[in-house]
């Protein structure tokens, strides 16, 4: 962009940062006050009707697409006001990520993934997007506190770790690949992250539908927003699908790099630090996929599979980006 | 979600299922618990069955994954070998151990491998039994209708009037039913009897067929990389601006081959350097000093063919000949000429100098075997735009040519090269040498600029920093030679691991996304009317398998006589 300066730019874009950032806090705040308001209307609800949204919830109703039940159970049930506000505030937040990652891009005339600031900020919007697109589909707002903390601490954090001035790029990293590898694993990354967190909740709702089935039939019911979230079974199965689209994109990500490090560097695989682990993690989730058809493995284990999984994504990120010797070498910062 | 999961026990059990799976597979039944057999072939079998079950593969997966961490805590000898040497001088005590125990090889690793073999035998123990059933499953009919349908989770029903013969009118509406079933990609069978009329139907055989072909394409991954890597060779060469290279293990200064290659079946072909490029973000911008857009800029010889012009650059690198040539790295090669006492020229070299920082302060090695009284060896500092530290040491702030420097101590002895011993071109020896410039030697070291001349010490000749610049020139542009240095690949085995890899992501396509289910449409005449029953089961994860019941149930309505309606509500 003649005439524009990019630093003006990228200060820009990093103000925007900022407020995304602070919105997706007001976010995570809304999300937070509806999970603790959950409880209180799920007990004022009828017991009666409850059972019966679990069940629906647990039959199809999350998943939708199964012939207008989901449509049927959002409207039967209580309306989140806290949960509303919480999307709503996500989706501005998104917005203003959105742009901020935009003149990113523009200041450093490249796609803004190349180091590792850009990668947060690229990688956390998929994330955000991906959350919200799968709104439209399946109501998943419980998972709301957990994706925008996330969103709160990786972006913060990284831009106050990791910000750098836009430089010219490195010589290897001018490739079309950079383009497709490193935004196919993002979209992986924020696939594996929707997982993780269904995965998590998952856990959690085990621990509770096995207290409730030990518990005696006339206990008093816990209060817990737990009420207002489909059964384990169903998360688990939704989280399944999220990981396989993960997967997929995961296992091209893999490949795309092998051309790439083919190109760069005459050998498609050598074992890299960055290699290895995206080796692992492609094991990991192999793994819980066959997990999850395997007998006694299937629920709670497979759940924390796709847990590990995603840990060993985060980990990939963070501590092998800016810690590990490698040839990846690219988070910018100066060691 | 419509269950697909028969151990949960709500759905109906079938006695054929298109699909083996290992027995202790989720969705096939418990297994009978069974002692082996006392004896030699009872336990060979149980081991068998063990190994190429669902937890074994699943164990081992896990096992791989943690299996491969430890490669990227510790330096690896075919990543990063000076790594690993360094790691031997820092931690003397522990590296032996470490070394003991394959860390420093760890994917070649004796631990690492049993898993990943172990893991393929399993693998092909499970795929082959699959393949041969579902290779017989692909030509047989869709299993016999239920007898209850509405036992199953997603079941509709609706009834329609007669007109007519009722048995007429139920097999017309299972004629239509089989029609728009088959259309919709299905196989279908009839099967009529006992006063029921059904079509049975099934699709997505596609599914297991991915599966096969997914795992399948793992193992060719893995034999293209076994094998492929026995046809694979790897050679070095450094060119300095104006060298040709011929393409014979002669002119490498390193090459490994695979197991397979032999040295003198490689294909005749040359390459000149003519110039190698690279820009510099100036003073001042963000990221300056920061070197890129290297070009080598090459002319190629092929026997027989045209010479040709081709550039290697870092990601792009240029195909000679079924060969490809990368570029590796890069630096200064200074122009020396020596002359002894009588100024005869007894070396005159362009020596490449190997960078140490990214400002390209570069360290090299100049040997003069012959035509002096003894022989003289100079290890040499360039900097191509030289500046001096407070502390008065020397040092370089921008990688281009601007202010160039070469400084140089100088050896005189026995350069060890007589006898034999190999000695890199990169490195010098002193002891057996006398410093007589530079050091403690109580004369300074030599301090050259391109075009300068100066003596060497003890009245031994003049030494000469050539200025290589095209007359006319201003500056210092040009005035010392670079070298590249190039990495010359033949790989064999890259095409095929692509392919291979590609075929296992289309597998996996398939083996993740392509619903594979049974429907059933069964038509019962009851008093004046027929009994319509539609009814889907899942075979593996299947999330629209409902909405597929609803829009069959839908359609298959739509095309028959106004008459019909449908039953309340769905019978569970
Ligand atoms: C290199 C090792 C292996 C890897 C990376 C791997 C990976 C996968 C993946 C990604 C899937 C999901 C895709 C699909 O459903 O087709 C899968 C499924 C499956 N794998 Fe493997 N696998 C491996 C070895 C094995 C072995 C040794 C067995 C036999 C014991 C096996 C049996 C199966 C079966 C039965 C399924 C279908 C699961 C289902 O019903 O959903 N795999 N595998």
């Amino acid at each position: 962009m003649p005439g524009t300066d990019p630093l003006l730019l990228d200060e820009i874009s990093l103000l925007l940062v900022w407020t995304a950032v602070a919105i997706y806090v007001l976010a995570f705040i809304a999300y937070a006050i509806d999970l603790a308001r959950r409880s209180d209307l799920a007990l004022k609800a009828k017991d009666e009707v409850v059972a019966r949204q679990l069940v629906t919830a647990g039959g199809g109703g999350v998943i939708s697409g199964s012939a207008g039940s989901s449509a049927s159970t959002s409207s039967s049930r209580p309306r989140y006001l806290w949960a509303r506000l919480g999307t709503v505030l996500t989706a501005l937040g998104f917005a203003f990520h959105l742009v901020a990652t935009v003149l990113r891009g523009i200041a450093a005339e490249r796609v803004p993934w190349s180091n590792m600031y850009e990668f947060a900020l690229t990688g956390l919007l998929l994330i955000i997007g991906v959350y919200l697109a799968v709104l439209t589909r399946y109501d998943l707002r419980f998972l709301g506190s957990l994706m925008t903390g996330l969103a709160v601490l990786l972006l913060g954090g990284a831009t106050l770790a990791f910000h750098v001035e836009v430089v010219p790029l490195a010589d290897p990293l001018k490739s079309v690949w950079l383009v497709v590898h490193v935004f196919v694993a993002s979209l992986a990354t924020a696939l594996f992250a929707l997982a993780f967190g269904l995965s998590v909740v998952q856990l959690i709702q085990t621990r509770r539908e096995r207290k409730l089935a030990e518990a005696p039939a006339d206990a008093e019911p816990k209060r817990s927003f737990l009420r207002t979230v489909p059964s384990a079974d169903a998360l688990e199965s939704l989280a399944y699908r999220f990981a396989i689209v993960g997967f997929i994109f995961w296992t091209f990500t893999l490949i795309a790099g092998s051309i790439w490090a083919n190109d760069a560097w005459g050998r498609f695989w050598g074992f890299d630090t960055k290699e290895v682990w995206t080796f692992v993690i492609w094991v990991l989730y192999a793994g819980y996929i066959h997990a999850r058809a395997t007998r006694g493995w299937r629920g709670t284990r497979s759940a924390w599979l796709s847990i590990i999984g995603f840990t060993a994504v985060l980990f990939n990120f963070t501590i092998v980006n800016v810690f590990f010797k490698g040839l990846h070498a690219y988070s910018g910062l100066t060691t | 979600m419509s269950s697909s999961r028969s151990d949960r026990g709500s759905t109906v059990k079938e006695p054929t299922d298109g699909v083996l799976r290992p027995s202790d597979h989720a969705d096939s039944d418990e297994p009978e618990i069974t002692q082996p057999r006392l004896g030699a072939v009872g336990w060979a079998r149980w081991g068998w069955r063990q190994l190429t079950s669902m937890r074994t593969a699943l164990v081992l997966l896990l096992l791989l994954a943690i299996a491969a961490v430890p490669g990227s805590l510790v330096p690896q000898r075919t990543a990063d070998p000076n790594g690993v040497t360094q790691y031997f001088t820092d931690n003397p005590d522990l590296a032996p151990v470490l070394d003991n125990l394959s860390l420093f090889d760890v994917y070649t690793s004796p631990w690492f491998s049993a898993i990943y073999l172990l893991l393929f035998i399993s693998l092909i123990g499970c795929v082959l039994p699959r393949t041969k059933h579902h290779w017989k499953a692909l030509k047989s009919q869709p299993p016999r209708t239920p007898a209850r349908l509405s036992r199953l989770d997603d079941h509709r029903s609706r009834t329609i009037a007669v007109d007519g013969d009722p048995d007429a009118t139920a097999s017309a509406a299972v004629d239509t039913a089989a029609a728009q079933l088959r259309k919709s990609g299905y196989r279908v069978a009839r099967y009529d009897g006992r006063g029921t009329f059904s079509v049975s139907a099934e699709r997505g055989y596609l599914r297991e067929t991915g599966n096969l072909v997914f795992h399948a394409a793992l193992v060719g991954v893995l034999v293209a990389v076994g094998l492929g890597g026995g046809f694979t060779y790897t050679g070095q060469r450094v060119l300095v601006e104006g060298q040709a290279f011929a393409n014979s293990l002669l002119d490498y200064s390193s090459f490994n081959p695979g197991r397979f290659v032999s040295g003198d079946t490689l294909t005749p072909y040359s390459l000149t350097l003519d110039k190698f490029d690279v820009s510099y973000v100036p003073p001042g911008q963000p990221g300056s000093g920061q070197a890129g857009d290297f070009v080598a800029h090459l002319t190629t010889q092929a026997p027989g063919g045209e010479a040709q012009d081709g550039d290697v650059r870092v990601n792009h690198p240029l195909d000679v000949e079924g060969d490809r040539v990368y570029l590796l790295g890069n630096g200064y090669a200074p122009t020396v000429t020596i002359r002894d006492a009588q100024g005869e020229e007894v070396f005159h070299d362009s020596v490449a100098f190997l960078p140490q920082d990214a400002n390209m302060t570069s360290l090299g090695v100049i040997k003069v075997a012959d035509g002096l009284p003894q022989q003289l060896g100079l290890l040499g500092f360039f900097y191509p735009t030289m500046d001096v530290l407070s502390s008065g040491a020397l040092t370089s702030t921008y990688g281009a040519l601007e202010y160039p420097v070469l400084t140089l101590r100088v050896y005189e002895g026995d350069l060890g090269i007589d006898d034999g011993t190999p000695r890199s071109v990169y490195t010098l020896d002193p002891s057996g040498m006398t410093q007589i410039a530079g050091g403690d030697s109580g004369t300074p070291a030599l301090q050259l600029m391109p075009g300068d001349t100066q003596d060497l010490p003890n009245g031994l000749g003049t030494i000469t920093f050539e200025n290589e610049a095209p007359a006319g020139a201003s500056g210092y542009d040009g005035s010392v030679k670079r070298f590249a240095s190039l990495s010359i690949h033949r790989d064999l085995a890259g095409p095929w691991v692509l392919a291979f890899a590609l075929l296992a992501l289309l597998g996996l396509l398939a083996a993740l996304f392509v619903p594979r289910r049974r429907m059933w449409v069964k038509a019962t005449p009851k008093g004046d009317g027929v009994l319509v029953e539609y009814a889907g089961l899942a075979r593996g994860e299947d999330p629209t398998l409902a909405a597929a019941v609803d829009q069959l149930t839908e359609r298959h309505g739509a095309s028959l006589p106004a008459s019909s309606h449908p039953d309340t509500g769905k019978v569970d």
